[in-house]
Parts: structure tokens; C-alpha cells; sequence
């Protein structure tokens, strides 16, 4: 095991894909065209331009995908724009997996699973969702709930419309917040929406998006009478070390880095409201 | 146990300086008393510590991780260390020598810090006993025994002779290259000094202070006190206490355009500091109540949930003494006692 945590590898980005108007999706492998490293769906990396900042980003492609990694990354700073700036071709640099992920082969397995996720959120459920239609034997039903502020701002829309829809057995239902031209589904907030679906409460959720969308739905889906050991998240702070050390990314007595950044609400509510 | 006549204390630094980089405490013109490097003629400070904590030396303020060369689209890492020099610290006093160990519970940790841990591995203690304990002084409150700091080497001062005893290989294998200095002897001597400090020790204002209330079982009840509000309203948020502090250990990884390539450098950091946790959607710890409220937390519950309620603190006095504003751990801890139920 490569034991140097705070000394990058470097990686090419091979395909830049835009997903939205402020999100693109960047392949990225090794410079020996193969996968950096290998990890668990809901594991993160620290992705840096040298001179321009290092950051932690979810791997949004599933560890079943063994050509390469990718990450679905918004713009809205500093490295993130660079990011968006840069063309195919582009060295970066790449370290870890970080993070413990999602029980794909433990708490999740024979589960019937549904995935919530809002905006970019949709980013580390993705591995998830991958994961589990590669591996469909292993899991009950799949719903999958997502929702953006328009059509244009649904991140993986072609992927959602191509393979997601098209998989049996999986249900997909997506949302805009404001009704538009050219789309005839469902308008409305994701929590409001959970609400009118009515899941099965039985269901294993995973949930990601923005605070407050998490805050909303998991109050839902309460009310509807799942508890908090059947919802699993995955958390975002500020982090530069990766690995526990640097002290800033921890809730309590974890660090979202080492110990998250996936949490199930339950061991949450054990911890201190600073997130 | 073995002794060196104080006459011989220059021949003794002489010798060791020999072989390997000696640091120990000097006084500067202002009469602040600093680790720095032995020269010829360097003189032992008599300050009960130093200003700043030991853990410079194994936990540098500014540290250099990994140099990059950019060249249009491609990047080159190249990793900066050259050989660590092997070194002694002489003159770390007990607070700071129990330091190490709670730092090494952070970056020795897996996975480890290979920087930290090749300072460790090259760095030799020689601790000194204490003899003249201030009112700041709290370490007792922790387990430590200022009459007898842990390290490689154990020394004690007293009369006209300096007394060691090694605690490990690397701490015999120091006494060793000075052998021809040292001469047997009993420890009547050190025992006398140790129950003339401990009476000492007994009376100090802090000598009943505990903490034994905080630690991970309270989590919930002390972060939710209403107290936190009153305690951080003068918190200038400077970070001083984070500075001076021995076992705070919060860094930040910074890259530097030198005009030949990117330095990636890390530096010490305060969770004090408004931009510790500010993200591009915003900051879990908004004002300076919440970034308080965390420093505190962390040394009195949160580090000892996540190791075996060992607390993040060795009673060094020296965020008593510095602080601006006269805020510190004790006047936190016995404020928030009674919230520990």
C-alpha cells in the first residue's frame, strides 16, 4: 500500500462531458491508461490542479466500470472553474479513495433500494445506482427520485433516458421545480414529491442533495413512517488532508473524510447539528 | 542513573552537537526562551519553558509536502525530503514530552504521516524535570509527572550536577557517545528533588483542577450549553492558544507558484480562523461561538471519544498565558462542569 497519502498521482482527464450549465463530468485515468485506484461506491478523491487548489470530489462512475473513474463536478469555485476551463488532455493531479462509502456489500445487499438525490447530489449516488445495475442480482427493487431546479440542470439526463429507464425493474421518477416547455413530468420539489409517491416503507433510502433538501425530505419520509436506520447520506465539508489529520471536517467526534462521508441519519443524531 | 557535573555541561552539548543537531532552550535579548539549534557558547535558558511548544520538531510550523513542474498540460511530482538528519531535543519539560504522544495518536495513526514520523524516528528527547512550577501549571491534572517527564532521556537538575536516566535504546545509546562524561551514582539525590517539587506541585492554584467530567459520554449536553455564548463573546478569534498550543495539530495544504514550479507546502492552521471551514455553499461554524465551542471540544471530548479518554491537553499553562483576552481551558472546563450531567 502505497503509504505517502499527501503525495498525489497523476491523471490525465480523457473526456470532458457537460452535463448541465454548471456541471461537467471529467474521465479521468492513470497515465498509463488505466484506473488510478480502485474504491468503493461513495468514496471520494482529492483532485488538484498544482498552483490552483486540491479539493475532494465523490467518484460519480461505479467501481464496476474498470476503465476509468469519473466525477460529475459543479462549478462554484476557485478549482472548480479552472476545472470547467480546461480541455481533454489535461493533466491532474489524484489521490485516494477517501472515505468508508456506502455498504454495497454489506447493509444494502437484498434490499430494496431508493435513491432521493437533488441537483448535483445525484453525483455519489451514481456509483450506487451503477453498482447495483451491474450487480442486480444483489439488490431487490431499485426507485430512483431526482430532482433539479429545471430539465437543463438534471445531471446524467441522457444516462437517466438511455440506460437507467430503460433497465427493468428500475423505477425512475424525475422532477423540475418550475413546470417549462418540453418537459411533461412531474413539477414540484423532491420532498413534496417522495411525499405524493408514497414509497414502500420498507425501503432502504439513500438520500443526497443540497442541506436543505436533505433536511425536507428526511422530515417526509419520517412522516411516512421510514425511521432513520433505513437512511443513509453522505456528507460534505471542507477537508485538505483526507485522512483524519488536518482537523477540519469533522462533526463531533468524526471526521466526514476517514469516518463518513456516508452516515446513516441515526448515527447523525449522535453527533453534534454542525454540518 | 548517571551524572554529569554541571561544569561540564558545555563539554556535554559539545559532544552531543558532534554527532547530531542539539536543539535546547536560549533566551533571546527580551529574555523569551526558545528551542534553537547549539552553537558554541549557547547558554541553557533557566525558564521554566519555552514560549512556543516542542512540537515544532516533529510538527512544523511550515512544511514542504510535494513539489510539482507544470509544462502545458503535463505535471511532474516530485517529492522534496532529502534525508532526515537525526537530532536531540534537550530541556523538553514533562507537558511537552507527554505532547508527543498525544500527537503521535493523530499522525501515527493509519494511515501514518510519513513527515512526522521520520522526525520521530530521528528525534531523540532528553526531558527535564521540573523544579520551579508556575501558577499556569496544570499537567498533574492530566497524569503527568513533572519530576519525572517521560522521553528518551529523563534529566534532573540539581546542585551542581545534572542526573539522566535513559528510558529507551535510542536514550542509552545518547548517554553512550558521552560517556566519558557521566560517572554512576545513586539517586538520593533526584528523590530529594522530586518530593521538595511534588510539595510544590500540591499548592499550585490549578492542583485540584479536573476535567475528569468531560470526554465522549457527554457529547450532546456540553456542545448544546447554553454557556458557549458568554465563554467566546471576547474571542478576538486571533489563535494564539492554537499556536502556543503543544497537542493542536489542525493543518491547512497551501500551493506556492515559486516561478520554477508549485510548491505544496502545509502550515499550521486554527479551527479559530472564519475560513477553517468555509466552503464555497458555506460554513458549518459560522461565528466565532461555533469555532470556539469546537477547539474546546475537541480537547475535552472529542479526542478523548476516539482515544480511550486520553484528553487533548497537558496543562502547559501556556494558552493561560498568552491569550489576549484571559480565556482558557481551565475557566471553559469549570465553567461548563455542571453541564456534564
Amino acid at each position: 500500500m502505497n503509504t505517502e497519502t499527501l503525495i498525489p498521482k497523476l491523471g490525465v482527464v480523457t473526456d470532458i462531458r457537460i452535463d448541465t450549465p454548471d456541471v461537467k463530468t471529467f474521465r479521468v485515468v492513470g497515465l498509463d491508461g488505466k484506473k488510478v485506484f480502485t474504491h468503493i461506491p461513495g468514496q471520494c478523491a482529492m483532485l488538484s490542479v498544482p498552483g490552483v487548489g486540491e479539493a475532494m470530489f465523490s467518484i460519480t462512475s461505479s467501481p464496476t466500470n474498470e476503465q476509468f473513474m469519473e466525477f460529475s463536478i459543479k462549478k462554484c469555485g476557485c478549482l472548480t472553474n479552472w476545472l470547467h476551463a480546461m480541455d481533454v488532455g489535461q493533466q491532474i493531479t489524484i489521490r485516494g479513495p477517501y472515505g468508508n462509502g456506502f455498504p454495497v456489500e454489506g447493509a444494502l445487499k437484498g434490499k430494496d433500494l431508493l435513491f432521493i438525490a437533488g441537483g448535483i447530489g445525484l453525483a455519489p449516488l451514481r456509483s450506487v445506482i451503477n453498482y447495483v445495475r451491474d450487480k442486480r442480482q444483489n439488490y431487490g427493487s431499485v426507485q430512483i427520485v431526482y430532482g433539479s431546479r429545471s430539465k437543463e440542470d438534471l445531471v446524467d439526463y441522457q444516462e437517466i433516458l438511455d440506460e437507467w429507464m430503460a433497465d427493468e425493474g428500475i423505477q425512475v421518477n424525475l422532477t423540475i421545480d418550475r413546470a417549462q416547455e418540453g418537459w411533461d413530468g412531474h413539477v414540484g420539489f423532491v420532498p413534496n414529491y417522495v411525499k405524493e409517491l408514497q414509497p414502500d416503507i420498507h425501503k432502504t433510502v439513500l438520500l443526497c442533495g443540497p442541506p436543505i433538501m436533505i433536511k425536507f425530505t428526511l422530515e417526509g419520509l419520517k412522516e411516512l413512517g421510514f425511521s432513520e436506520t433505513q437512511v443513509y447520506t453522505t456528507m460534505e465539508l471542507r477537508m485538505k488532508c483526507g485522512v483524519g489529520k488536518c482537523g477540519r471536517c469533522n462533526i463531533g467526534s468524526k471526521y466526514v473524510c476517514k469516518d463518513g462521508p456516508v452516515f446513516r441519519f441515526d448515527q447523525l443524531d449522535e453527533l453534534p447539528n454542525e454540518y | 542513573m548517571q551524572k554529569l557535573a554541571l561544569a561540564n555541561l558545555g563539554r556535554f552539548f559539545e559532544a552531543v552537537a558532534a554527532r547530531q543537531a542539539l536543539y535546547l532552550p536560549v533566551e533571546d535579548a527580551g529574555g523569551q526562551a526558545s528551542f534553537q539549534r547549539w552553537a558554541p557558547g549557547a547558554k541553557l535558558s533557566g525558564a521554566l519553558n519555552t514560549t512556543r511548544s516542542a512540537k515544532d520538531f516533529f510538527f512544523p510550523q511550515t512544511e514542504d509536502l510535494v513539489n510539482f513542474k507544470v509544462r502545458g498540460k503535463e505535471i511532474e511530482i516530485i517529492d522534496p525530503r532529502t534525508e532526515q538528519e537525526p537530532f536531540v531535543v534537550f530541556g523538553v519539560r514533562g507537558c511537552d514530552a507527554r505532547s508527543f504522544s498525544i500527537l503521535d495518536k493523530v499522525f501515527l495513526a493509519d494511515p501514518v504521516d510519513t513527515y512526522y514520523q521520520s522526525r520521530r524516528e530521528h528525534g531523540t528527547i532528553v526531558s527535564l524535570a521540573c523544579t520551579r512550577p508556575e501558577e499556569t501549571c496544570f499537567c498533574t491534572s492530566f497524569g503527568i509527572d513533572p519530576t519525572c517527564p517521560q522521553g528518551d532521556v529523563t534529566a534532573w537538575m540539581e546542585g551542581d550536577a545534572l542526573y539522566f536516566a535513559a528510558n529507551t535504546p535510542k536514550g542509552e545509546a545518547l548517554l553512550a557517545q558521552t560517556a566519558e562524561l557521566l560517572e554512576a551514582c545513586g539517586d538520593e539525590a533526584v528523590r530529594a528533588q522530586q518530593e521538595r517539587v511534588s510539595a510544590i506541585l500540591e499548592k499550585l492554584p490549578l492542583a485540584g483542577f479536573s476535567t475528569q467530567s468531560f470526554g465522549g459520554q457527554v457529547l450532546i449536553q456540553v456542545f448544546e450549553s447554553e454557556k458557549w455564548a458568554g465563554l467566546s463573546q471576547s474571542c478576538l478569534g486571533c489563535g494564539t492558544c492554537t499556536f502556543v498550543c503543544p497537542t493542536c495539530q489542525c493543518y491547512d495544504i497551501k500551493d506556492m507558484d515559486t516561478g520554477h514550479g508549485v510548491q505544496r507546502f502545509r502550515c499550521w492552521d486554527s479551527c479559530m480562523y472564519s475560513d477553517f471551514t468555509r466552503m464555497a455553499h458555506g460554513n458549518p461554524r459560522l461565528t466565532q461561538k461555533e469555532r470556539f465551542r469546537q477547539r474546546f471540544m475537541h480537547k475535552l471530548v472529542y479526542f478523548p471519544a476516539n482515544n480511550n479518554g486520553e484528553y487533548g491537553c497537558v496543562g502547559c499553562g501556556r494558552c493561560l498565558a498568552k491569550c489576549p483576552i484571559s480565556m482558557n481551558i481551565v475557566k471553559v472546563a469549570r465553567a461548563l462542569e455542571g453541564d456534564c450531567k
